[in-house]
């Protein structure tokens, strides 16, 4: 005969085996939508000026169109920074691969331009806001393994709620 | 309706058993075939052997990219986003490495791979340091051929 107080623990273990079993599959159906399907991301600093607000926007990014297909001109990307694998920086994709790109190198300090080849597999980014941005201007074209998604949607300021694509010509 | 009943719950088990599945696949642990004798003797000794050697990638160390120089990892070509490649790191970021002609140094965020057969490799000789954010594991033992199990030090 079970005494009343084991019996308590049996069921309290249980209980405690099902929250458990319930928290894991949550966290790994998070983990397969934020790393599959898409994320939100939160941008803040003056490098996609005047698309993206320098105090902080809320972007949704998706992850499925970098795996059937090249990022084309003109997406809005987040990478992960070549300079710092930690860091995931948000710029603009301004040349594919074979294209070549006429830059200046610093708008700040000189006119001083350079034009470059985008090399096989790479991408050219760059910030909409070439005054204070750190880019491919600096650390070079970006692989496509680094692309981590496409921003597709602005869902904060409220304001500022829709769609974020090419820039308009 | 029972049959209807019981695939129901086949599919929610298979569904829920695969979202798992591919959770620690991706943030725990990995087993990948080796594939080319790049990494000879360390993986696939012998050149025309059919079986290819299996490996355990960990995953935990993407957590914050903490590589040291000696690691072999896996991770995805710069020319070709879906190849992947296993190699050795053999230079760290600001570690200076003396290619055929030269002396460079690796970039920060970079790293300088080579493979441990080097007549035989397609590494960083050819394309230059890749990016950290590149690194898609570490390889921490050999599983098959089970004569072969052994842990992968530095």
């Amino acid at each position: 005969m079970m005494s009343p107080s084991s019996s308590f623990w049996n069921t309290a273990s249980r209980e405690a085996m099902k929250s458990g079993m319930f928290v894991a599959k949550v966290y790994c159906f998070l983990h397969v939508t934020t790393n599959y399907l898409g994320f939100m991301a939160y941008a803040y600093g003056p490098s996609m000026i005047p698309t993206l607000h320098p105090s902080g926007n809320m972007l949704l990014a998706e992850r499925i169109s970098k795996r059937y297909q090249k990022p084309s001109r003109g997406d809005i990307v987040v990478i992960r920074s070549p300079e710092n694998p930690n860091k995931t920086p948000i710029k603009r994709v301004v040349g594919v691969e074979g294209d070549c790109i006429s830059f200046v190198i610093d708008p700040v300090k000189s006119d001083e331009s350079q034009t470059i080849v985008v090399p096989k597999g790479h991408v050219f980014v760059q910030g909409d806001y070439t005054h204070n941005s750190r880019d491919s201007r600096n650390f070079g074209p970006v692989p496509y393994g680094l692309i981590q998604g496409r921003v597709l949607w602005r869902v904060w300021p409220f304001q500022d709620f829709g769609p974020l694509g090419p820039t308009p010509t | 309706m029972g049959i209807q009943n019981i695939l129901w719950q086949v599919a929610k088990k298979a569904f829920t058993g695969s979202i798992i599945g591919l959770t620690i696949s991706d943030r725990c642990c990995s087993v990948v075939p080796v594939r080319g004798d790049s990494m000879s003797p360390t993986f696939n000794p012998q050149r025309n052997s059919h079986l290819d050697d299996y490996v355990l990638v960990d995953k935990f160390c993407l957590k914050d990219y903490k590589f040291a120089r000696g690691d072999v990892v896996v991770f995805s070509s710069p020319t070709n986003f879906g190849d992947r490649y296993i190699k050795r790191i053999v230079g760290m970021p600001g570690e200076w490495i003396s290619s055929s002609r030269d002396v460079i140094r690796v970039p920060e965020g970079h790293c300088w791979v080579e493979g441990d057969n080097k007549t035989s490799s397609l590494d960083s000789r050819t394309f230059g340091p890749i990016p950290l954010g590149l690194i898609q594991g570490r390889v921490t033992r050999v599983l098959w051929p089970p004569q072969r199990i052994s842990k992968i030090g530095r």
